[in-house]
């Protein structure tokens, strides 16, 4: 692998520039003429506009506009829109109501965005938005999903009878009654999944600038996937054609799924931008963040899981009620669905599987993907059903789990997804030995002597990475392809420019990336730069989420390097006189295999360039592009345990070890990955200990700031366990799976399987936080 | 922000005076002042920053008798070597505060006047029976703190100093909000000359109180033991989205029994 090559544990190329500030993001970004907006949001969870006033707010000093939704909708610039369609069961079209960028007569949540005020500082454009006079009528709000399906619920959209956006289902629900009525054994439980607030360290922002004398719009924002958010903003918010619309995503500080979706402010900067002749720049700030960035999980479920004699399961049945807030965002209609339902067998041969789900508006923030985005609804569901079932059958939760496990591969589940290769007993025997599993007992005790309460919990998850083939999810309803492009740029000395479609906004890929081309061609990693984020430098691309770089876009460089790779060679035989088929390159060099004649990389590359010895009828240049559609998803798995520790005086949750065995298949980087792993336990452990987004009942949020909202801290964590036994993934050429989401998918279950295992309880709700803890300790006295 | 006048005082009677322009307010650490400018909540006219007069900084002990300037850092208070020896008890509570850009920054004369319900400081200083010292009078702790973010200084009265007599023995525990970090419970105990004093902040729908049931369990044996019984009622205690009423009032007893441990370790 050589040190820099594939496997390597090479240090992040890009966080030299991270840790001395020296990454440029959005608000980094200073155009000449350029001006400061402010949106004026609504107060109220659901009002109607009766009149907005902004002739005050025009005459403050410094305002150069004050823009309101009536002007947007009559400069024809469209309603946001959901880009993945779902039918419920009754055949009928998901019901999506009109997402205006800025709302013209109703506001339905609490930063709902009604006004654009532009000025020259940032300052005065708030100044102007408190002068902005809008009247409203202030209408019943809902916040809860359970309760806006109700008869009588306050109706948010026109559209949506009942505040229903759809009724679907998945899988054979005769069967899977028919299983649990011949069970020898049913475990049920409802499963609530809470919703998150997603808190990436840059908050969003964006730049429009309208060029007038190109008739060209320039957008910097703050996007996990610049080619969708033009070909969005192009084919259906009338911003401007693909070719009279650029967007770069600069450095991006962290996305966690928020930052995929197209929101109201880039579109209405971008227009603002024109409108006022100025640049305008926007950015939030943190509150501005937690009111108006989507949310992610939120479900309610009825879960029913059916067993037979030997503790086999023979049927699940789940009723998911999924809260998607006040609007449809971007991808909120596939999460609940086809990220969520497909996953329901987990690692187990399930025989039926039957899954309901109904989406529900409410007077709340948007939710869409968040870490995960399905996947840890899906692993929260099954896991906190197989630990709550053993303890119910009497057998221990790693005996009835590998009693169940899917040990054969491919694999074809009830629920879509043919698993093509893992070893679920082999993670499992990791995670126990790194554990110490069979030493709780005795830790138990001697924690038991101190008055503290210890519990140990399990949860084996699988997740299904980079949504594939195209033609796949395109007849599930996807508006887009899931294919990645790459373009692999040969310099005539022989340095290297990667073009990739992803999108790096934490991880790492100018590091893996470059490792991939230096393992080919044996050039050093800084010889190799990898270019990314801008649609006037990479032609198209899908960006990133759902662990998908990895197994697509590092999959489409390979395509890309491999014809880079057959035509240096074919020039390098003609120079060197030799067959095509005996050429090896390696160490920077282009050898003819057996033989000491060879030429240096940077030559070859040279020779292309100066085309004055080519192979006859070859054109110059060594340059080439490749795009590569998946033949299916990659499912990595795998198992965590965590031990914890209770104070019952106080209902203090202490995490005193959490171990994680993972298969991602072949991998690049390991400390890279080791890292996204700490990260996604650490917002694991976050959802299920400390985060709680609450709403009161007029929809006010009251955890709209980190007074109120708590986000995980290095000292809430433990020193992890970590640790990989892979299975190369058959699918793609690099036998990789992705690592992204695994450490957010495992991890919940297993710390409120651990909680609920030392409280004697068979659940507690998310966040576990000592006032809960210890509230479900004094109500089982 | 909204634009403010900013006046660094020459010295409190120069405080005082400024303190008479418009709607003008006394800066000191500003841990809670700026903040709330920031966001707009707060919008005075100008600032009297008093956080340089040298008078008003530092800890001085005379015998039992400890006195800490009004703009003393909690930095400043949780490092004197002279308060750890003479009341260690209130130096690790400093030390508790905030984090340590907060600890720079933060004066106790500015926690003690802007009474926060969940602000460490009023706990200690009416369990040590303290005295506030302003440039008018002095008050003493019992009729310094009047409820939620209300206190007893009039119109332009500035606080310069807080004393007290050091106590035999005193201890704080505080049970942090997770998100906050501020006391969703602190309890402080302290064992004086004319008894044992217990207060508590974080918890009360007033702001902080002498807990009365605490007083009288520890005024014949100040030991955990005499603690064993204790039980807190709920009323009057906050409820809110990170405890409860009655979690307040369970913690309020468990700090209790772990400050009382603590002041006799």
């Amino acid at each position: 692998m050589g040190i820099e090559g594939v496997g390597a544990r090479v240090a992040r190329k890009e966080d030299k520039r991270f840790i001395t500030g020296g990454g440029r993001y959005v608000d980094d970004m200073v155009v000449p003429g350029m001006k400061h907006a402010v949106f004026v949001r609504s107060p109220h969870a659901h009002a109607q506009i009766k009149k907005i006033d902004v002739k005050k707010a025009q005459a403050m000093p410094g305002v150069v506009g004050v823009l309101t939704g009536k002007e947007i909708k009559a400069d024809g610039i469209g309603n946001l829109i959901c880009g993945w369609m779902i039918h419920s069961k009754d055949g009928t079209p998901m019901k999506m109501g009109a997402w205006s960028p800025l709302a013209v007569d109703k506001v339905r949540y609490v930063g709902d965005a009604v006004v654009i005020v532009v000025a020259d500082t940032k300052g005065q454009a708030r100044d102007a938005a408190e002068a902005v006079e809008i009247t409203y009528k202030e209408l019943k709000a809902v916040v809860d999903a359970t309760k806006a399906i109700q008869a009588g619920a306050p109706q948010i959209h026109a559209e949506a009878d009942n505040n229903l956006i759809f009724d679907w289902e998945l899988g054979d629900a005769k069967a899977t009654d028919a299983a649990i009525k011949s069970a020898a054994h049913v475990t049920r439980m409802k499963i609530v999944n809470n919703r998150l607030v997603p808190n990436a360290m840059e908050p969003r922002a964006a730049l429009g600038h309208y060029d007038k004398a190109e008739d060209h719009y320039t957008c910097w924002t703050t996007s996990q996937n610049p080619h969708v958010a033009r070909l969005v903003m192009s084919a259906f918010y009338n911003v401007a054609p693909e070719n009279k619309l650029r967007v770069i995503a600069p450095d991006v500080g962290g996305g966690f799924g928020s930052k995929i979706y197209i929101y109201p402010e880039e579109i209405v900067c971008l227009w603002a931008s024109k409108k006022t002749g100025v640049p305008v720049k926007w950015v939030a700030d943190r509150t501005e963040s937690f009111l108006s960035d989507a949310h992610g999980r939120d479900h309610v479920s009825t879960v029913e899981m059916a067993f037979d004699k030997d503790n086999r399961i023979t049927g699940l049945k789940v009723d998911t009620i999924a809260n998607l807030g006040a609007y449809m965002s971007l991808f909120s209609s596939c999460v609940p669905t086809y990220l969520y339902a497909t996953l329901l067998s987990g690692q187990y041969n399930i025989p039926a599987i039957h899954a309901n789900v109904r989406t529900v508006y409410t007077n709340t923030a948007p939710v869409d993907a968040y870490r995960g985005a399905g996947r840890p609804e899906a692993t929260y569901v099954l896991e906190r059903m197989m630990e709550t079932a053993a303890r119910e059958l009497g057998v221990s939760p790693a005996e009835l789990r590998r009693r169940n496990f899917i040990t054969s591969f491919p694999h074809q589940t009830p629920v879509i997804m043919a698993y093509d290769a893992g070893d679920y007993n082999a993670s499992l025997d990791a995670a126990m030995k790194a554990a110490d599993y069979a030493g709780f007992t005795r830790r138990r005790a001697d924690a038991a002597k101190q008055g503290k309460l210890r519990g140990i919990g399990m949860s084996c998850y699988i997740e299904a990475c980079g949504l594939a083939p195209s033609s796949a999810v395109g007849s599930l309803g996807a508006g887009v392809g899931l294919w990645e492009s790459a373009e692999v740029r040969v310099n005539a000395v022989g340095t290297i420019e990667v073009l990739t479609g992803s999108h790096s906004h934490g991880q790492g890929h100018e590091t893996t990336f470059a490792q991939l081309v230096t393992q080919r061609f044996g050039v050093p990693i800084d010889s190799v730069s990898i270019v990314h984020g801008d649609t006037d430098k990479v032609q198209m691309g899908m960006g990133t989420y759902g662990s998908r770089s990895g197994a697509v876009g590092m999959s489409a460089i390979v395509k890309a390097l491999d014809k880079v790779e057959a035509k240096a060679k074919k020039i390098a035989a003609h120079l060197l006189e030799a067959d095509e088929g005996d050429i090896v390159i390696e160490n920077g060099e282009v050898k003819v295999a057996g033989t000491d004649k060879s030429l240096p990389w940077f030559q070859v590359a040279l020779a292309s360039y100066t085309a004055h010895n080519l192979p006859a009828g070859m054109e110059p240049g060594l340059k080439e592009t490749a795009f590569y559609d998946p033949s299916n998803f990659t499912f990595p798995a795998g198992c965590y345990i965590c031990e914890v520790e209770i104070d019952p005086e106080t209902g203090t949750t202490e995490i005193v070890q959490f171990v994680a065995a993972d298969d991602f298949g072949n991998i690049i980087n390991p400390m890279i990955v080791e890292g996204q792993v700490h990260g996604g336990i650490a917002q694991g452990v976050g959802q299920a200990l400390l985060e709680g987004t609450h709403y009161d009942a007029s929809g006010q949020l009251l955890t709209a700031s980190y007074m109120d909202y708590t986000m995980p801290r290095a000292g809430d964590l433990p020193s992890f366990k970590v640790s990989t036994s892979n299975t190369p993934c058959p699918g793609n050429p690099l036998g990789v799976k992705g690592c992204g989401e695994a450490g957010a998918i495992g991890s919940p279950p297993a710390v409120i399987n651990a909680i609920t295992d030392a409280l004697g309880v068979v659940d507690i709700a998310m966040p576990a936080s000592p006032a809960t803890v210890w509230a479900t300790i004094r109500a089982k006295k | 922000m909204y634009s403010v006048n900013y006046h660094r005082a020459a010295s409190v009677s120069d405080a005082a005076k400024l303190l008479k322009n418009g709607d003008a307010k006394l800066l000191s650490g500003g841990m809670t002042l700026i903040p709330a400018m920031k966001t707009r909540l707060a919008a005075p006219s100008d600032l009297v920053d008093v956080s340089r007069l040298k008078d008003l900084q530092g800890v001085k002990v005379s015998g039992k008798t400890v006195t800490i300037g009004a703009v003393t850092t909690h930095y400043d208070a949780s490092t004197d070597e002279k308060l750890k020896k003479a009341c260690p008890a209130l130096a690790h509570m400093a030390s508790l505060i905030g984090d340590p850009a907060v600890r720079y920054k933060g004066t106790i004369g500015g926690s003690i006047a802007n009474n926060d319900p969940a602000a460490d400081y009023p706990a200690a200083l009416l369990a040590l029976d303290a005295t506030i010292v302003t440039n008018k009078r002095e008050i003493a702790a019992d009729k310094f703190f009047k409820g939620l973010f209300e206190t007893a200084l009039k119109e332009g009265e500035i606080i310069t100093a807080v004393s007290f007599t050091a106590p035999a023995k005193a201890a704080y525990q505080k049970f942090r909000n997770p998100a906050s970090r501020y006391a969703i419970v602190g309890v402080f105990v302290a064992k004086g000359k004319d008894g044992v004093r217990a207060a508590v902040t974080g918890a009360g729908e007033d702001g902080v109180f002498r807990s009365k049931e605490i007083e009288a369990a520890l005024a014949k044996n100040f030991d955990v033991a005499a603690l064993g019984g204790l039980k807190v009622s709920a009323k009057g205690l906050m409820s809110d989205i990170h405890a409860s009423a009655d979690y307040r009032a369970n913690l309020i007893a468990v700090m209790a029994k772990r400050a009382v441990a603590a002041a006799n370790a």
